[in-house]
């Protein structure tokens, strides 16, 4: 399985998301190994029904929305590219990074793109705003069924109250980002990508 | 006098007063029933031969009689002292010592700059001192097996009970890695590097063999779990790093009995083979995972138990109580490790029982856990006090000074080194500052003080009796009290004492999920994959069986939210938050 998948990822691929995603050259052909095997179809694309069939995805409250993150707006296949693209969010943030080269623009694993990604997982109609109902489906999807729709509207509503300053009743992306100050994203918001 | 001198500082009059009342009349009690030299609580039955005058025992008893009867033929009032002697003399002793922790948090500054183990061993120390003022005899020592078999379970049951289930197990990695290695490094760093010191040294040791050597250092390497508790309360470190000490402290115990055991049978043999060695090796997987196995076991009866007493609340926190003990009594039967066993039971039926039992039970449960655990420390230091008090110590400079120095040392270096290696695996990395809090808060305490009475006697086992007490007094009095002051000056990160907000929580929960499905897709069985899968079986199969129906638990979020709404129903500020979040 090994060579024959790398096979089929050239040098400039990969060095081009090496250079946008900052992977090393094993992670990457680790990674398309894992790409390769979940495309059943193998046609060079991930379809929703790929992703639907690892087994403990399934059963992950937020499985649909995870699965929806990888696929940009729109579209229906995901590519390796952008499969990477998305992974690259929750690689840790090392120090030597961080003084690399700052006309490159930020990089997919800072904070803000990480606390970017996780709002995006509420905010479906991508207006940059929470609002309640988007929260209250999260919330129900995350807590379960033996609660009173009541019930899960405080929390909700708590939820809204303790992040909104600007009294819109909906949560943006700078009071999210506000909320989460003292929680440690870059620690929590990391796997160890085996090198 | 026996009397502590706490009425010399400036105090609220009133009720300093009602205070001094009991503890006269408790302290002269105490001071005269001392006299009487057989007690409960001490080694009658495992004296050290040189401690305890054997011969003067009889004649005490001769003469204190204990009987004052009026000289007429009716007795209308007598006092029959020995009828009652032995839990009135345990009620006393438990008396002085929770007055003097009493008189502790009235007496000003002085708990804010001195650890509270330290003023009880120094209370320990004046009783001691007054009763061999008294009696020219040594004080009572504290028997090893009271110590076992009844001080220390209510400690590890009280800490294994409020461990924090997810900070533990995140860490569980490292806080082995130090445990295991950490404490084998230690113990064959200083049982080698003593030896050698005295072969070379001429200081008179040089028939002390080579096991004995590593039985001194397998005592004295490990790191006590009571002594880190009560310091580390105190200080208020960031979780993770309290997590690490403490845990480490407790899960040496394995090792630590293990080769214990090894080098005490090594030494009973006359000759040790290659063999010998490697089934030390297994013995120590075998008393490992033994305690596992037997709190595991009684864990989860305990759960299944609570399941049925809706009908009988009153006894709930019984079985919480009976189950962990007998789960630490039959571990320390099997010669498992009984601090595991406790453990693991502890942190098993938790979940269950707090979700079985009414919340009354429950309040119970923690405040007696609290009360019994404190009540233990209490006594554990006192003796330590107490029983540094005697007149057997074998003095040696250097000996003594090479002990501490290597103790410190060889601490250090494990560290140090321990923790290069797993940083690399962590994702979080310990920082060089929680490093030196980890190898400086390495305090001795009682579990060695009793190991070292339980050696067999040879020649020079006073030496080592005097030595592990300095070790102890050292780390509890000099690490002990400048830890803290150390703490502010490294700026080492603190505890958060807020309770998170709801928000905090429910979008750390969406994080989980999110890193699980990510781990998932990537098909990387992480930390998250693991706790998901065990929160899938827990929730499938464990709680149903073992939790009452109308009591399944509802999310964390939701008990977040509810707990918040009712402090502010209570009307608490965040000030009042802050002060209770702490300890309980």
């Amino acid at each position: 399985m090994g060579s024959r998948a790398s096979s089929l990822l050239r040098e400039e691929d990969i060095e081009e998301i090496k250079k946008e995603t900052g992977f090393s050259h094993s992670q990457i052909t680790r990674l398309y190994s894992r790409f390769h095997s979940l495309d059943k179809g193998e046609n060079g694309a991930l379809s929703r029904e790929d992703f639907q069939r690892i087994p403990e995805l399934a059963i992950n409250p937020l499985g649909d929305r995870i699965i929806n993150a990888f696929f940009p707006e729109g579209e229906d296949q995901v590519n390796f590219r952008g499969f990477m693209r998305t992974l690259a969010h929750f690689r840790p943030v090392e120090d030597n990074e961080k003084n690399k080269d700052p006309s490159a623009g930020e990089p997919l694993n800072s904070r803000n793109n990480k606390l970017l990604f996780a709002f995006r997982l509420y905010d479906l109609d991508r207006d940059d705003k929470i609002s309640r109902d988007e929260l209250l489906q999260v919330l129900r999807m995350m807590v379960g069924v033996n609660i009173s729709d009541e019930q899960l509207g405080s929390i909700a509503d708590r939820t809204i109250q303790e992040a909104d300053t600007n009294g819109d009743m909906c949560i943006s992306f700078s009071e999210f980002i506000k909320v989460l100050e003292k929680v440690d994203v870059e620690q929590k918001m990391s796997i160890r990508f085996l090198h | 006098t026996a009397l502590l001198p706490i009425h010399t500082w400036n105090l609220p009059g009133s009720s300093m007063l009602n205070l001094w009342m009991p503890m006269t009349v408790t302290y002269i009690h105490l001071l005269l029933l001392l006299l009487d030299p057989s007690s409960a609580l001490m080694s009658t039955q495992d004296p050290p031969p040189s401690l305890g005058n054997h011969s003067m025992d009889k004649n005490d008893v001769d003469e204190a009689e204990g009987h004052f009867t009026v000289p007429i033929a009716f007795r209308v009032f007598s006092v029959d002292y020995h009828h009652v002697q032995a839990p009135f003399e345990i009620v006393l002793w438990i008396m002085l010592a929770s007055l003097a922790k009493l008189g502790f948090h009235w007496s000003g500054r002085i708990p804010a700059v001195v650890p509270e183990s330290c003023l009880l061993i120094m209370v320990g120390l004046l009783v001691g001192g007054v009763i061999y003022g008294v009696r020219h005899t040594a004080p009572p020592v504290l028997s090893a097996e009271a110590f076992f078999l009844y001080l220390l379970p209510p400690i590890v049951l009280d800490a294994g009970y409020f461990l924090p289930g997810r900070l533990f197990f995140e860490n569980l990695g490292t806080i082995l890695w130090y445990a295991v290695l950490g404490t084998l490094w230690n113990v064959l760093g200083i049982g080698l590097s003593l030896y050698g010191l005295c072969q070379l040294g001429g200081w008179g040791l040089e028939e002390v063999s080579l096991l004995h050597f590593l039985l001194f250092g397998s005592l004295i390497a490990a790191v006590d779990p009571v002594a880190v508790l009560s310091v580390f309360e105190e200080i208020h470190v960031n979780e993770q790093l309290h997590i690490l000490v403490f845990g480490e402290s407790l899960l040496n115990d394995a090792v630590t009995v293990v080769l214990y055991k090894l080098f005490e049978s090594f030494l009973r043999m006359p000759s040790v083979s290659g063999v010998d060695v490697l089934a030390g090796g297994c013995q120590f997987v075998v008393v490992g995972l033994g305690g596992l196995c037997v709190g595991l076991f009684f864990g989860l009866v305990a759960a299944l138990t609570t399941r049925f007493t809706a009908r009988a609340q009153v006894i709930a926190p019984l079985f919480v109580f009976l189950y962990s003990y007998l789960s630490y009594l039959t571990s320390e039967m099997l010669h498992f490790s009984g601090i595991m066993a406790i453990v693991t039971c502890a942190v098993t039926m938790k979940q269950y029982v707090e979700a079985n039992v009414s919340e009354k039970s429950n309040t119970t449960i923690k405040y007696f856990l609290k009360m019994w655990s404190s009540v233990s420390e209490t006594l554990i230091f006192i003796f330590l006090g107490v029983s540094t008090i005697q007149d057997v110590h074998m003095w040696s400079w250097p000996f003594v000074s090479s002990t501490l120095f290597l103790c410190l040392l060889w601490r250090a270096l494990g560290v140090l080194l321990l923790t290069a290696v797993v940083n690399k695996l962590r994702r979080n990395a310990v920082t060089f500052r929680d490093q030196f809090i980890i190898a400086y808060g390495g305090l001795r305490g009682a579990i060695c003080f009793s190991l070292v009475f339980l050696i067999e006697d040879f020649p020079k086992k006073r030496l080592f009796i005097t030595t592990t007490i300095v070790v102890i007094l050292f780390t509890v009095f000099v690490q002990g009290m400048t830890i803290k002051p150390l703490v502010e000056l490294l700026d080492v990160k603190r505890k958060k004492r807020v309770l998170p907000t709801v928000s905090e929580e429910v979008h750390c929960r969406l994080l989980d999920h999110l890193l699980s499905g990510i781990e998932d897709v990537v098909g990387y069985w992480g930390q998250h994959y693991w706790k998901d899968k065990f929160e899938h079986f827990n929730t499938k199969y464990l709680k149903r069986f073992l939790i009452r129906e109308d009591k399944q638990p509802k999310s964390s979020i939701v008990r977040l939210y509810q707990e918040l709404e009712r402090r502010e129903q209570m009307g608490e500020t965040d000030e009042g938050k802050r002060e209770r979040s702490p300890a309980m």
